[in-house]
């Protein structure tokens, strides 16, 4: 099951990710998961929140360069060598992550992470395959 | 009274009538070579000029229309070349306002008389044969390497055909070869004196006493600091590619301005408005004939540079007139570490990239000593599909084509749509902070 991840460009100018989640916070959008890329000249700021579709017509009216990516949340057994379990079963499938990043909290004893995966339909299937839980939308707004 | 050293005594210190009448030959002889080609042929014919013999003195110059970079840019590649391809021996260009170079072609006698001019430059600033010269300007299609290379040879100066760029070899040969002049612009020299304690190097462990500077704009006061600095004598150059490059005119020792070489170029000052000749002595835009160069004759050349031609002789004993350094232009072009760049060139790329917005802004600050140039643009939000690879691909490809029309690698910022300031009516598109002293 994929879920939504907003990106948005951040242009490198002081108090540009403080502008995003004021917007968001100010709409009741709750931010679940986040990381940013950063460049030496801009930012790429991922999201996962609660309310997608909200939020990007949000970010876009206020002249937000934003857009969707489909990304799989998993959970991962919170020990040792926990995530290191996922990563060899991926690895063996050949399936190939493009970048990753934790959930801000968990719904579980389980840890969540957010993977974007070069072939997004290829890793669900081999997800499904070892039965490694994947986070559906609705879970994501429950929490 | 100091020693003053010629490279070709009688012609530097002719009097005023024998330079005259020499121009006036000359000149003869170039309109002839210009009605062989598109550019002039109909210009001349329509000011009545149908032959070399319809000129009957300096004064029926006037009557000829000005050239400009546009001129040549139509003209292009070779509408105003006056001699076939095998008389040919080399190509120069130098950015045109658009994608479309400035192209000069020169014969054989064309580069024999360019270096002459180079070797009387070199001798007017008392280099000599026991020299050791390292040339640090860019090579190339760019006339500034090449020019004083040919010209140094001739003096018999060692040459070091080093080209541009490459700091720490540069400070590495100046150590090991001795050398004694360079040719570079002051920025690069100023660039150079900032590393020299990072490469453990003393200004006793080199031998450097001359600089020859060009190929950018410089105040007086960077010259005293640059001879401070270094304790050298540094002595302006002045030239561009059009006019075959350095060698228009150069400071002869008294450093008092430089003398433009008379014998091969017709100097007028113009008002850039009306176009009228101003007496000497007055601010103008720097026009200019090359009477000695048949490929490519150039009739009444405009600049765009803004100078003054000083109206007493020179303590040299030189009797060719002597242009004040470039004191501003009446275009926009910019001068980024000695390149020439038009704001027009990085526009016309800008707007054939889709993923950026129409909207942009030039900068240009100094990094150290150096010029930097950095190109904002704003991104297209709908071509924006949250991967940092694209973007940084995005940035990449905007350099290099940036960099295959004005030679420079630019810095490229990615701005956010409506970031960048909008005007109403003409734009600011160019933002200069470099410091002006």
């Amino acid at each position: 099951m994929k879920i939504t991840q907003i990106s948005v460009f951040l242009e490198n100018r002081k108090g540009r990710l403080y502008d995003v989640c004021s917007l968001l916070g100010a709409h009741g959008v709750n931010i679940r998961a986040l990381t940013i890329a950063e460049t030496e000249s801009f930012g790429v700021l991922r999201i996962v929140v609660d309310k997608s579709e909200a939020a990007i017509k949000l970010l876009r009216e206020n002249q937000f360069v934003a857009n969707f990516t489909d990304v799989v949340a998993i959970e991962v057994p919170d020990q040792p060598g926990g995530l290191a379990s996922i990563l060899k079963i991926l690895s063996e499938h050949d399936v190939n992550i493009e970048y990753m990043y934790g959930f801000v909290e968990k719904f579980s004893d389980k840890a969540l992470l957010v993977m974007r995966f070069e072939d997004t339909d290829f890793a669900q299937q081999v997800l499904a395959k070892q039965k490694i839980h994947v986070v559906t939308e609705k879970e994501i707004e429950g929490l | 009274m100091m020693d003053i050293p010629f490279w070709s005594r009688e012609i530097e210190t002719a009097e005023r009538s024998r330079i005259e009448q020499i121009q006036l030959e000359r000149l003869r002889d170039t309109i002839g070579w210009a009605l062989k080609t598109n550019l002039y042929r109909r210009r001349l014919t329509q000011v009545g000029i149908g032959s070399p013999d319809d000129v009957k003195s300096l004064a029926d110059l006037r009557r000829i229309p000005f050239t400009t970079k546009d001129d040549l840019r139509v003209s292009f590649p070779k509408g105003h070349l006056a001699v076939g391809m095998t008389d040919v021996i080399r190509v120069h260009s130098s950015s045109g306002t658009t994608g479309i170079p400035t192209v000069i072609y020169y014969a054989r006698q064309d580069l024999d008389n360019w270096t002459d001019l180079l070797a009387r430059s070199i001798v007017a600033t008392g280099a000599t044969s026991s020299d050791i010269f390292q040339n640090m300007m860019t090579y190339g299609l760019f006339t500034g390497g090449l020019g004083l290379h040919y010209g140094a040879e001739r003096v018999g100066l060692t040459v070091i055909p080093i080209g541009g760029g490459n700091t720490k070899r540069q400070i590495q040969v100046m150590k090991d070869f001795q050398t004694t002049v360079v040719h570079v612009t002051p920025s690069y020299l100023l660039h150079i004196h900032s590393k020299l304690g990072e490469e453990g190097i003393e200004l006793k462990d080199l031998a450097l006493r001359k600089a020859f500077i060009g190929a950018e704009p410089h105040s007086e006061n960077t010259r005293r600091k640059l001879q401070d600095l270094m304790r050298i004598d540094a002595y302006n150059s002045y030239g561009l590619s059009e006019l075959n490059g350095p060698g228009v005119a150069f400071e002869c020792v008294c450093k008092k301005d430089m003398h433009v070489w008379e014998d091969a170029f017709i100097v007028e000052i113009i008002d850039p408005q009306t176009g009228e000749v101003l007496p000497d002595g007055q601010e103008g835009e720097v026009v200019l004939t090359n009477v000695v160069r048949r490929a490519t004759p150039i009739l009444r050349y405009r600049t765009r540079d803004l100078a003054f031609l000083h109206p007493q002789g020179c303590d040299c004993g030189r009797t060719h007139r002597r242009l004040s350094r470039i004191l501003g232009r009446t275009d926009d072009m910019l001068i980024i570490n000695g390149v020439n760049v038009f704001p027009s060139q990085i526009e016309e790329k800008i707007m054939k990239i889709p993923e950026v917005a129409t909207n942009y802004q030039i900068h240009v600050d100094k990094k150290g000593a150096l010029d930097r140039l950095t190109v904002k643009v704003e991104i297209y939000p709908k071509l924006f599909l949250g991967e940092v690879s694209k973007l940084e691909a995005l940035k990449h490809r905007i350099v290099e084509e940036l960099k295959a029309s004005i030679t420079i690698s630019p810095g490229v910022e990615l701005h956010e749509p409506g970031s960048l300031p909008v005007y109403e009516g003409k734009a600011k598109r160019v933002v200069d902070e470099r410091p002006k002293d």
